[in-house]
């Protein structure tokens, strides 16, 4: 079991809802950023003088810009609704995690600044100056927000906390109070080209390596291109499938995949990220920069589809967003979705017929499947609402004998959390980390018992690199977490591939 | 009496005012901020007719919160439901003649007006019970609350224990339309219902009241769930493309 300097939450058999602790984790709060992570991004490094105008302003200028955020903060009624749903709250009691508690953070401000009953009565309303000592709740709170949308499905008016987390997050950046870990990783994206400041040649290395360990396996020669112009499908992933376990396991697969499709393929040095933490810190202009270097890459490699791999928040940017922020996309094959999920694209294959899958493969585990929330809550996949939780998990029906879904309150578009997403994938959050992924981790434990289950898998780089962090504080093991198209990869069977029997024959023969 | 007669007619014109005119102008300001990025709560439906359907849905079955708490759905959905009933019932005031559905839900409207209040009290005991809810609870919402169940009680009172005169208070609605000040029934039950209308018409607009207007507005429930086949550019983000 993970050392840890806090207390781990317990896991139950039936969940619980908490009574409320006032300011429990008020200490907690990622290191600030610096200079030299803020100019790049065109934020000023520390705060600025009129600090409290200048927020005050932005917050007017964000109001004007999104009809959200004026909608969101006019229309709560306090009906309580949320105050349940949000995994932070109910791993740390701390009632500043319940939605409406953060919400409320800014909307005291929003009243006090923008509204008459607020100008006129404060008190009455609960509206408040914008002090240093709110600033600095701010900063601690809306960096404990995982901007996973929960809250948004049972709120009567889909009153989405993310939005609010993304403004003030925004807010604080423009007067000089950013958080270290997203802008000096957008900071990477705009020199290197992705997160984990894995340059061209790294790259290539990497994805030699891979060909060779795939040879090694399967005596087929699958190729992970690297910038290769002229090839059919641009394939945007997170960084962290580079390098990292469980990821890489579903980058193979992806290849395998692509391999079987007879489909030409490249990565990309320039666009080498599937993430956008734009996204998490509120930032339409970084969002959108982010975004153009897949545009920039996809016209220089002269492709014709873009596909994504696995990662929630760049599916919801890529799914949701990359049309409005860098398209249009006319030179691409108008006739696959842009862009598509790697997801959609397995599975039309396996609907096609084209992939041949020997389940027993897996047998060594029996899963269940964590829907990430941005896939959840903020995207789609096929045709129908919905497909962003039956393809996933038609994709492992068709790889796996064994698997079974946890408790029906906590997936699909009731999902919890991993409890690291939002930008708060940082070991200065830990604390917040372990305690948010509570929720998730006990519908799991109940699985596990019930069931017999061994592993989830995922379809998100936050995820899996969460979990395999936070299990060992609940006494499970790192490695209980893989891809989905590490399960591909296992049962995939490629034309022409050494199978086991082959295998035995040529003992046979040496005998 | 006249002279109580004129105070009301000028609070409700005033009233009136207020409520229409901040109304329009938050739904002119939320029509006219830009919705840059496609937010609807997924899974969501992919053609307007569908966010049509969901829509109706919220505003009548209140379908998320139903999803979300059972208590707060049950009291809640009685209180609208019955002051929705309330209000039909409501509008033999002020319409001449009266149509033949008004005068069907009539005896409806009381009950609605029962409970309205139950639910009131429902809604309200959580605010007290639930430390949750107590915690985000300010004193506005104790008084919204307070302000409602009292419109609600009084109106019962008059309906169970001390009658008024409601042609009269008819003449009065109607004579307001033409600029007339009729004489209104001088009960003291009356005349605090009346008076806490007016205030609820007033508070309206600059009050969580907006949820009203604001479920409409709302990206995460209004949206059309079609991202990929179409481009959904606000007009200050048009901007950034062309100054590239
Ligand atoms: C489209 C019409 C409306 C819809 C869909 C709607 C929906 C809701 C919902 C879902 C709630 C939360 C549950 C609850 O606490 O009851 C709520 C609360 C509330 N609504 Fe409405 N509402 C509408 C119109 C109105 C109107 C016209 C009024 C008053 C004149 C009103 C007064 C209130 C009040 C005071 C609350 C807060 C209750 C509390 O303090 O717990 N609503 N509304
Ligand atoms: S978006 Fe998620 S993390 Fe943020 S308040 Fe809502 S439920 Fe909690
Ligand atoms: S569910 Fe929505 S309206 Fe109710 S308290 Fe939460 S944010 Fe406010």
């Amino acid at each position: 079991m993970a050392k840890a300097d806090f207390e781990v939450p317990v896991l139950k058999q039936y969940p619980e809802i908490p009574e409320i602790e006032p300011g429990v984790m008020a200490h907690s709060s990622p290191f600030k950023s610096k200079e030299e992570f803020q100019a790049p991004l065109g934020y000023p490094g520390t705060l600025v003088d009129d600090w409290q105008e200048k927020a005050i302003d932005k917050m007017g200028e964000l109001l004007g810009r999104y009809r959200g955020l004026r909608v969101y903060l006019d229309s709560c009624v306090k009906c309580g609704s949320c105050t349940d749903k949000c995994h932070y709250y109910l791993g740390t009691h701390d009632p500043k995690n319940m939605p409406v508690g953060r919400q409320d953070l800014m909307r005291k401000v929003y009243r006090r600044y923008f509204t008459l009953a607020g100008k006129y009565f404060p008190k009455l309303v609960g509206a408040e100056d914008f002090t240093e000592e709110v600033l600095n709740d701010w900063y601690s709170y809306f960096h404990q927000c995982s901007q996973c949308r929960r809250c948004s499905v049972f709120c009567p008016y889909g009153i989405d906390t993310a939005e609010i987390s993304m403004a003030a997050r925004e807010i604080m950046d423009h007067i000089g109070v950013g958080q270290k870990y997203c802008n000096e990783i957008i900071g990477k994206v705009y020199k290197i080209g992705n997160n984990l400041g894995l340059p061209g040649p790294a790259l290539e290395d990497t994805l030699e390596g891979l060909e060779e360990d795939v040879y090694d396996d399967t005596g087929v020669e699958v190729k992970y291109p690297l910038d290769q112009e002229g090839a059919e499908i641009l394939l945007i992933t997170p960084s962290a499938d580079f390098f990292a376990e469980p990821h890489v396991d579903g980058l193979i697969g992806y290849g395998k995949v692509f391999h079987e499709a007879g489909v030409s393929w490249t990565l990309s040095s320039h666009a080498s990220e599937a993430a956008n933490f734009g996204m998490f810190i509120g930032s339409y202009e970084n969002m959108r920069r982010v975004a153009l270097r897949i545009r920039e890459a996809a016209i220089k490699l002269g492709v014709k589809r873009i596909v994504f791999g696995e990662c929630g928040h760049a599916w919801r940017v890529a799914y949701s967003f990359l049309n409005t922020l860098a398209g249009p996309w006319d030179f691409l094959d108008q006739r696959y979705p842009i862009p598509q999920h790697i997801c959609e694209f397995t599975y039309d294959l396996i609907q096609q017929g084209k992939l041949r899958f020997d389940k027993s493969q897996n047998d060594d585990m029996v899963l269940t499947y964590h829907d990430s929330c941005n896939v959840s809550r903020a995207s789609r996949m096929g045709d129908r609402p919905g497909g962003q939780f039956d393809i996933p998990r038609a994709i492992i029906r068709a790889t796996c004998n064994n698997f079974y879904d946890m408790d029906e309150d906590t997936i699909r578009d009731r999902t919890f959390c991993c409890g690291g997403g939002g930008g708060l994938l940082t070991d200065d959050l830990m604390e917040i980390r372990v305690k948010g992924a509570q929720p998730r981790v006990e519908a799991l434990n109940n699985v596990m018992q019930e069931k017999g289950v061994t592993h989830m898998a995922a379809i998100c780089a936050i995820c899996k690199s969460q979990f395999t962090k936070v299990l060992p504080y609940y006494g499970m093991d790192m490695d209980q977490i893989v891809s989905v198209h590490q399960l591909v990869s296992n049962a995939l069977i490629l034309t022409g591939q050494n199978t086991d029997e082959d295998e035995e024959e040529v003992a046979d023969e040496a005998a | 009496m006249s002279f109580i007669s004129t105070i009301y007619a000028y609070v409700f014109y005033f009233a009136a005012f207020v409520l229409v005119a901040g109304l329009a102008a938050k739904v002119v300001q939320y029509a006219r901020a830009p919705a840059p990025l496609k937010i609807p709560t997924t899974p969501a439906p992919t053609t307007r007719a569908g966010v049509v359907f969901r829509l109706t849905r919220e505003v009548v079955f209140f379908e998320s919160l139903f999803r979300g708490n059972k208590w707060i759905w049950i009291f809640g959905w009685m209180f609208h439901f019955g002051l929705f009933l309330v209000t039909l019932r409501h509008l033999r005031y002020f319409i001449e003649p009266v149509w033949a559905p008004i005068q069907f839900i009539q005896p409806f409207g009381i009950y609605g007006g029962i409970a309205m209040v139950v639910g009131l009290a429902g809604l309200w005991a959580r605010r007290f019970l639930v430390d949750r809810v107590r915690y985000i609870t300010s004193l506005s919402d104790h008084l919204i609350l307070a302000l409602l169940i009292t419109i609600g009680l009084s109106g019962l009172a008059m309906q169970f224990l001390a009658h008024t005169d409601v042609i009269r208070v008819k003449e009065f609605f109607q004579g307001l339309y033409v600029g007339q000040i009729m004489l209104l029934p001088a009960d003291p039950l009356l005349l605090l219902h009346l008076l806490l209308v007016a205030a609820l018409m007033i508070i309206f607009p600059y009050s969580k009241l907006l949820h009203m207007p604001g479920l409409f507005f709302s990206p995460s429930r209004n949206q059309v769930d079609n991202p990929r086949e179409r481009r959904h550019v606000a007009g200050w983000a048009r901007r950034l493309e062309q100054s590239q």
